[in-house]
């Protein structure tokens, strides 16, 4: 838990998920210890329920006890560890608990991105986007792969963001993601019109 | 577990008056008979439903044949609603509803639009409140039914049934038809309002027990005389036909009671509840900054206070309130099934990040200033504490900014329905 956002120095990445449209926030910082691989320091906070807020603490804590985690275990943890460590969540709370995981990979692929560690960055899957049209990233990342490469021509095939436009920023951001990952950065090999500009992440 | 418990949560349901109780038990005990039967035993069953019916009908300024029994307030919408439209399907095919009714109304226009009928859902101004120019666009010969509830369960907003009754008034004398017929859910309203349906000016007016210290299980809806509904259960034909099924004898007697204590209390109460509820209002707004509130600053009931508590999220509030003792509610998506935001609070024209961390006071006859001091004692330190451990920071002005775009998205949406050429 923490009471100040932490200074730039004190944390090596950070990850943030969900939107305060959807209810819930988690943002999370981590100090790592490269040469060990290992996840030092575990900060964070979150906007939520308390589901949300006891799976982000619980989660803190399976991190950093017995002196850190290895990357490559935390990578491994799933909701369910966390619902487990918790004692058990009510069966319409375990969303809440699905964001912990998620804000801590988030985390970890903005350190593999700093450490040029690319092939390491994981790729999600399911978090729906848009409640209203209950658009997932899988969805975005389909209509990528079967080359809707901007917003228009995703919002043609998904409907994500019309009457919630909050999320866009958030699609916008997913597809030049997806986008690089399967087109290459500056739009090689991309299918037709990749006359895209691409924005300084 | 027993602990102090400082219940805010009267818009949900109320404790059951010992007063109720006791009319019941006779009911429940020794008298059980059906009301159906002709011996001493059933015609004692009988006779409290005429006497119940009686006591009703008198607070409502009606006939007694004029009120139906139900199991629910939900179910008297759903009388309400699709017995009308069933009854009058060859005089009109358009149903007009607010955006903000109770879901035993919302949840029919999927049935009626399968039906073959129209349903228009009215929006709401940032104000609460239903403005009735947009309701006198909505209206057309074709319309048979509107509905408007008398105030919303999330932010108690009263809203002006009376001048809505004038407006369908007009509208009928100008086509020289008996239709739409209006119709009120008063199930949160009773026990503040006037319920006498002259008045009122409606047709039907949907009531609750449980709502105001009667039994859960029974509620009932006022039709007035010549308004033709269709029953949606069919049975022994009971209550004029119009709701089969042997009546809820003991829920019957308890609600007449409850409604009748409530009627004679109700001066004295209201003005003993808005004080608290103003004191409470005050109170949260002197000392937690970034407070929104919800509905209508006057015309709301005096024991509601529905507030947006920026940055941080109702549910999580709620529970640390419930570890204290102190029981609310909130419109935030966690405390729902369908893991939607309140539809009424983001229908006021609220963000969703808003209505996530709306809280919901409701104070009833139990609720003293004690219990208000010691929410007012322990709420600022419970938001402090989850600011803290919050990521975010709302932005205050973001509902005036939100609320240029919905205000837009009107416009646009009375030109999709072709309605802006009346005007």
């Amino acid at each position: 838990m923490l009471l100040e956002d932490p200074k730039r120095a004190e944390y090596d990445s950070e990850g943030v998920v969900g939107s305060p449209a959807c209810g819930d926030v988690m943002r999370v910082w981590l100090k790592i210890d490269a040469k060990k691989d290992k996840i030092k320091s575990f900060k964070w906070r979150t906007f939520g329920c308390a589901s949300a807020i006891a799976s982000t603490s619980m989660l803190s804590l399976m991190i950093t006890e017995k002196g850190g985690m290895k990357i490559e275990k935390a990578l491994k943890i799933k909701p369910q560890d966390i619902i487990k460590r918790l004692g058990g969540l009510p069966d319409r709370k375990i969303h809440c608990s699905v964001l912990g995981d998620k804000a801590l990979r988030a985390a970890l692929n903005d350190w593999f991105k700093k450490t040029n560690q690319f092939d390491r960055i994981i790729v999600e899957g399911t978090q729906v986007i848009d409640p209203n049209t209950k658009v997932t990233e899988a969805d975005i990342e389909e209509a990528v792969l079967e080359g809707a490469i901007d917003l228009a021509s995703v919002q043609k095939r998904t409907k994500v963001g019309i009457g919630y436009p909050e999320c866009l920023p958030k699609v916008e951001e997913l597809i030049r993601f997806y986008r690089e990952k399967y087109f290459g950065p500056e739009g090689h090999n991309s299918p037709p019109a990749p006359s895209l500009k691409l924005r300084e992440g | 577990m027993s602990r102090e418990q400082h219940y805010f949560d009267h818009a949900a349901t109320t404790p059951l008056d010992p007063e109720v109780l006791q009319a019941m038990m006779p009911y429940l005990k020794e008298k059980f008979g059906n009301p159906s039967n002709l011996y001493e035993l059933g015609r004692t069953a009988n006779r409290a439903i005429v006497e119940a019916t009686k006591t009703i009908a008198e607070i409502l300024g009606c006939r007694p044949d004029e009120f139906v029994y139900t199991s629910s307030a939900t179910e008297a919408d759903n009388l309400a609603i699709l017995g009308v439209a069933r009854a009058n399907k060859d005089k009109g095919n358009r149903v007009i509803v607010s955006q903000i009714e109770h879901k035993g109304i919302l949840a029919m226009s999927e049935i009626l639009k399968k039906e073959g009928f129209e349903v228009i859902e009215l929006p709401i101004g940032e104000d609460g409140l239903l403005n009735h120019l947009e309701l006198e666009k909505a209206l057309t010969p074709q319309t048979i039914l509107v509905s408007v509830t008398s105030a919303d369960s999330e932010t108690g907003t009263l809203q002006p049934i009376a001048e809505i009754a004038e407006v369908i008034k007009k509208f009928r004398v100008k086509n020289s038809s008996p239709f739409p017929y209006f119709h009120t859910d008063a199930s949160q309203a009773a026990g503040y309002i006037d319920l006498n349906v002259d008045k009122l000016g409606v047709d039907m007016v949907t009531l609750s027990a449980h709502k105001i210290y009667g039994p859960k299980g029974i509620g009932g809806l006022y039709i007035r005389r010549g308004v033709s509904v269709n029953p949606i259960i069919y049975g022994g034909g009971q209550q004029n036909r119009l709701r089969s099924g042997t009546e809820n004898v003991p829920g019957i007697v308890g609600f007449a009671k409850a409604l009748s204590l409530c009627e004679k209390n109700k001066k004295t109460e209201y003005a003993r509840i808005k004080k608290m509820r103003d004191a409470l209002e005050k109170g949260i707004f002197k000392s937690i900054p970034k407070v929104v509130l919800n509905g209508h600053p006057k015309l709301r009931l005096p024991n509601f206070v529905n507030v947006s508590i920026l940055d941080i999220e109702g549910e999580a509030m709620l529970l640390y309130l419930d570890e204290l003792g102190i029981i609310v509610n909130t419109g935030s998506a966690c405390n729902s099934q369908s893991l939607e935001p309140s539809y009424v609070l983001t229908a006021l024209g609220n963000p969703y990040e808003f209505v996530h961390g709306s809280i919901r006071f409701t104070l009833g006859k139990t609720t003293t200033m004690t219990d208000v001091k010691y929410v007012l004692k322990h709420l600022p330190g419970i938001v402090k504490k989850l600011r803290e451990i919050s990521p975010l920071n709302l932005d205050l002005n973001q509902k005036e900014k939100r609320n240029e775009k919905t205000r837009h998205n009107k416009q646009t949406y009375w030109k999709l329905l072709g309605l802006h050429k009346t005007s």
